[in-house]
């Protein structure tokens, strides 16, 4: 099974991996295979004049995580929404009748609709590229080389198995195949202090 | 993982490739990673060719791009981008991946926004009308240089101006294009310093004896030697986000075990947030009193290294004063509280004007004095203050305190050091020139005003004591700062509609800023997939580079490079040959390499490169230690100050504060001798104090964009949009949620934006980050846009008469709806 590999502890949340997947696949502005969270909290003491933070920021880059248990393929009524035998969930366009009830159900957001097209699209590991010996465009973009790919065993031998860091939601639910190197401040998706700062047009 | 790890082997790989060994980009670290780039990725696999071309942004960095191409219905087209592949993820041979900017760059290419067609003012509007007449080239070229020749006959060369822009200059020959073309005409003012760093480009002349910049140690020294690294408003992880420069080199020093990094910043950057092991967050302008309470528990503790600053500088106490001034005037006087103040700046005194309390700024200052080496690295966001001089020189003073200066692992204070360029750029013909006056790069405004009476020692002018003329001629090329970039933009748009002051304004980009609206002739530069360039690193570290840039695709619409339109122009004035030099673009970018060739080590065949696309190379010094020279033997290696020394008390700056005189002189409008806190016009006290506008308003650099540059873009703006940046419990006081349209105004002006309410950024201070394009609905005096400059004050740092656009106060309220 196919997942992808996340570095929290890298990166600085420029969205370079979002860009490049825009490029790469043509999206229309709105589309984003791949965003990035901005996850922020803390309080500040003040003293008089003074004052002091306590603060954390880290940003987690998601696109779509493969699961082993694809919620987006179980609602779909028409079975476009389906998982090849490399574990990778993608859409067949020529089933698809853009109901969204896989946008719907899937905590991260991965399907994606396309106005321009009126169907469900999303991230499929740039299968182009994988069929030609070549990293999906978001990895190989990474300024900061925040992100990796490949057989999740492989993965996880060489980064472990987190992936339950908040605002994901827990793994347990979906079973991601995503693994996370968390940020050093980073919590647990269960006991999380901090809200997404992003704007809500950046959604 | 193991991004830039220096390990021995590398470094060792690296120092072999510095003797002479062409095997600088190895395979080695790529093992331990799962998915390096391939070197054989070459993306779309039905692309008829792939070009090397870069992003040229003015960030700092520079990025080399791969540029797709296909041909759509007969017409080539841009179809993808592809990252930098010729290097790995090694620190001395790091592959240069450009950021989210960079990666956009295709939708800058085929923007609506692009200028078309050369255009001229409609005849009988009024400048800023925004009527514009479709024009040829031939006509265009005749304009400007009948234009151009009224001038110079009119009141001579001191009159016509190519002002300061970033947009489109950082490559070997369009940067230069425009001052090479009014050289080779009769002459131009000319500006000194920029918008980055105006008050340390001229502090630093007086500090260490040289207009411009005296970088630290790079941080690549640091991972190597370093025990602490201080980033003193320096924030490489939204600045400088380039995979091959300052993103990557800090990120890897903070994975150095043993380096602990203090960073130390009104807002939590994404530097704070990924790469400190303690953020100090200060009131903005406020930076050289926490420097002075520093000082001052380092000399309580004994901890400050006397026997430095008795052999390598002047000033620091009254043993080691220049002769013929008072007593009581030293650096050490001033923090005891024997000076003019007669304040001692203990830690309780700086935390009421920093915000830091007192606790927080001591063992701050044990931790400095206890620690070696420590490499402080300045930005430039605090040097962009009322007080900005004595702010980046405070800075410079601590590292000097603190023995840091010269040695492997230190620093003096200034922004992480680099290997310069060796490239070579088109020439300027800057001899041709037939006058010798300067301005401030900030004083084209007032040129335009009142440059008649502009003097050396009451505007800045350099070069001669006065200006003869009022300027007249002004050019401004991928330059938004008309409009978006200069300070109080509603100010400039009234005094650019005033014809009778500046007779012609040219504007010349690739894209219809909102400074275009205010010109009389508009001209359409093509962007650097269009055309023949060679693109340097900046400030990349110890890791610089050249890279190749090819035109990708033929100029769009009617566009041409500034090159080509500078030819047609000097046809136009009968300097043809002398411009060109009977070479074509292309001849010029073949014969500037070959003269690099001579510089730079091992640099391939022009034909070569065009395949290679990116040359990396290296000091033959090694890591940037900076000043080390002078630390080995000052009287040797003399700084150019006056007594040779680093000069904490500058006796030039002291006779001058007697002879300068202010223009609307405000709160602050002296010269200090010594890098004192100065409370100036809005500054923190008056911030603190309340009143009617008791926020700070800062416009920090963001991660969407450079200045302007891809500002307009849907992609961009959608990834990264604007937004003030307000403190939850500012926003709470005034009834402000998350997203909420704020209205942020002053005297000055009024910006409508959403709020971003955060604890990111301290209480009382706000950001409108710099560089989004000023949106101005005129009948409503409102900027929708939210350009940070919409509030920012006019009025110039007293030395160095650089923009001070971080010194603003405004007040915010929510917009009800």
């Amino acid at each position: 099974m196919l997942g992808f590999y996340f570095d929290q502890s890298a990166c600085n949340g420029c969205k370079a991996c979002s860009m490049a997947c825009q490029d790469k696949h043509d999206l229309p502005v709105g589309v984003q295979w791949r965003r990035i969270y901005e996850y922020t909290g803390g309080t500040w003491s003040v003293d008089g004049a003074t004052a002091t933070p306590n603060i954390f920021t880290y940003y987690t880059s998601i696109s779509c995580n493969h699961c082993d248990n694809p919620v987006c393929v179980e609602v779909c009524p028409t079975t476009a929404m389906h998982r090849d035998d490399d574990g990778v969930v993608s859409v067949d366009p020529d089933k698809c009748i853009g109901c969204r009830y896989c946008e719907w159900v899937c905590s991260y957001s991965a399907p994606q609709f396309n106005p321009d097209k009126g169907i469900m699209t999303k991230c499929d590991l740039c299968a182009d590229y994988r069929a030609e010996g070549q990293n999906p465009a978001c990895v190989d973009a990474c300024p900061s080389r925040a992100l990796d790919w490949g057989p999740i065993d492989e993965l996880r031998a060489q980064y472990g198995d987190a992936s339950g860091i908040a605002p994901l939601p827990n793994p347990e639910v979906t079973k991601p195949n995503l693994v996370i190197t968390p940020h050093k401040k980073a919590q647990s998706w269960d006991e999380g202090t901090g809200s997404v700062a992003n704007q809500t047009s950046e959604m | 993982m193991s991004v830039g790890a220096m390990s021995r082997r590398t470094f060792n790989k690296w120092a072999g490739a510095v003797a002479g060994t062409t095997a600088l980009v190895g395979a080695a670290g790529w093992e331990s990673r799962h998915a390096a780039t391939p070197a054989a990725a070459d993306g779309l696999a039905s692309a008829d060719r792939t070009v090397w071309n870069a992003c040229i942004v003015n960030c700092g960095s520079r990025c080399p791009l791969r540029v797709q191409v296909k041909s759509v219905d007969g017409e080539d087209r841009v179809v993808r981008l592809l990252p930098d592949n010729t290097g790995d993820d090694e620190l001395m041979t790091r592959n240069i991946k450009a950021c989210v900017r960079g990666r956009n760059m295709r939708e800058r290419l085929y923007s609506p926004d692009r200028i078309k067609y050369p255009m001229k003012r409609k005849e009988g509007t009024k400048r800023g009308d925004g009527e514009w007449e479709q024009i040829s080239w031939d006509e265009a070229a005749t304009l400007f240089a009948e234009k151009l020749k009224g001038v110079y006959e009119k009141y001579g060369p001191e009159a016509v101006h190519r002002m300061y822009g970033s947009g489109t200059w950082n490559s070997h020959i369009n940067y230069k294009v425009m001052w090479r073309l009014l050289n080779a005409a009769g002459g131009q003012l000319m500006y000194y310093g920029n918008y980055s760093f105006s008050q340390l480009h001229t502090a630093n002349k007086y500090h260490y004896g040289e207009y411009g910049e005296s970088p630290s140690n790079s941080f690549e020294d640091s991972i190597e030697n370093s025990k602490l690294l201080v980033l003193w408003g320096n924030n490489p992880q939204e600045t400088r986000m380039s995979g091959g420069g300052a993103l990557f080199t800090s990120l890897a020093a903070s994975r150095k075990e043993g380096l602990k990094i203090i960073v130390i910043d009104p807002i939590h950057s994404d530097t704070a947030a990924l790469l400190a092991d303690e953020w100090i967050a200060l009131r903005p302008g406020s930076d050289a009193a926490l420097v002075a309470g520093i000082v001052h528990v380092l000399l309580e503790n004994d901890l400050h290294d006397q026997k430095f600053l008795d052999k390598y500088c002047v000033g620091f106490d009254e043993k080691h004063m220049p002769d013929g001034v008072p007593k009581n005037l030293s650096y050490r006087s001033y923090i005891e509280g024997k000076g003019a103040d007669g304040v001692e700046k203990t830690p309780e005194w700086a935390a009421e004007i920093t915000g830091v309390p007192a606790d927080t700024i001591r063992e701050l200052a044990l931790e400095l004095g206890n620690t070696s080496p420590v490499n402080i690295t300045q930005g430039w966001g605090l040097q962009r203050q009322a007080n900005g001089e004595a702010n980046c020189r405070a800075v410079y003073t601590l590292a000097a305190v603190l023995g840091q200066i010269g040695i492997p692992g230190g620093g003096n204070g200034g922004r992480d050091g680099y290997f310069w360029p060796l490239s070579e750029s088109l020439p300027d013909l800057a001899d041709d020139n037939t006058t010798e006056a300067q301005i401030s790069c900030f004083g084209w405004l007032d040129a335009i005003q009142f440059g008649s009476t502009m003097t050396e020692t009451q505007d800045g002018i350099r070069g001669v004591e006065k200006l003869s003329t009022d300027l007249k001629f002004l050019v401004a090329m991928g330059s938004n700062v008309l409009q978006s970039q200069h300070a109080d933009v509603q100010q400039v748009r009234e005094i650019l509609k005033d014809e009778s002051k500046l007779e012609f304004l040219v504007y010349i980009d690739n894209q219809f800023t909102r400074s275009a609206e205010m010109a009389d002739l508009v001209l359409p530069d093509c962007t650097q997939f269009e055309r023949w360039d060679l693109v340097p690193s900046e400030y990349t570290g110890d890791m610089t580079y050249l890279l190749m840039c090819e035109p990708a695709v033929e100029p769009l619409y009617e566009s041409m490079s500034g090159y080509d339109m500078c030819a047609l122009i000097a046809d136009k004035l009968g300097i043809k040959d002398k411009y060109t030099e009977g070479r074509s673009l292309q001849e010029w970018t073949e014969h500037l390499y070959e003269l690099s060739r001579e510089s730079i080590p091992d640099l391939p065949s022009f034909e070569e490169f065009r395949k290679q696309g990116v040359h990396r190379y290296y000091s033959p010094d090694g890591l940037t230690v900076s000043m080390k020279d002078f630390r080995k033997d000052p009287k040797a290696n003399k700084l150019e100050t006056p007594s040779g020394l680093i000069e904490i008390f500058s006796k030039d700056l002291y006779e001058m504060d007697k002879t300068w005189t202010f223009r609307n002189k405000r709160k602050g409008d002296r010269i200090a001798a010594l890098p004192e806190f100065i409370d100036t016009w809005e500054g923190p006290l008056e911030a603190s104090a309340g009143g009617k506008y008791p926020i700070q308003l800062i416009g920090h650099h963001f991660k969407g964009r450079t200045h302007s540059t891809y500002a307009n873009l849907p992609h961009s703006k959608a990834l990264h949009p604007q937004v003030l940046w307000i403190n939850s419990s500012d926003a709470a006081e005034r009834g402000i949620k998350h997203g909420d349209m704020v209205e942020v105004f002053n005297d000055r002006g009024r910006v409508h934006i959403p709020a971003r309410v955060t604890p990111r950024i301290r209480p009382g201070v706000a950001s409108l980050p710099q560089g989004a394009w000023f949106n101005f609905e005129e009948k409503k005096g409102i900027d929708t846009g939210g350009a940070v400059n919409t509030l920012s004050s006019l009025h110039p740092a007293p030395l160095a008469k650089g923009g001070a656009q971080h010194t603003s106060l405004a007040q915010i309220k929510k917009v009800e709806d």
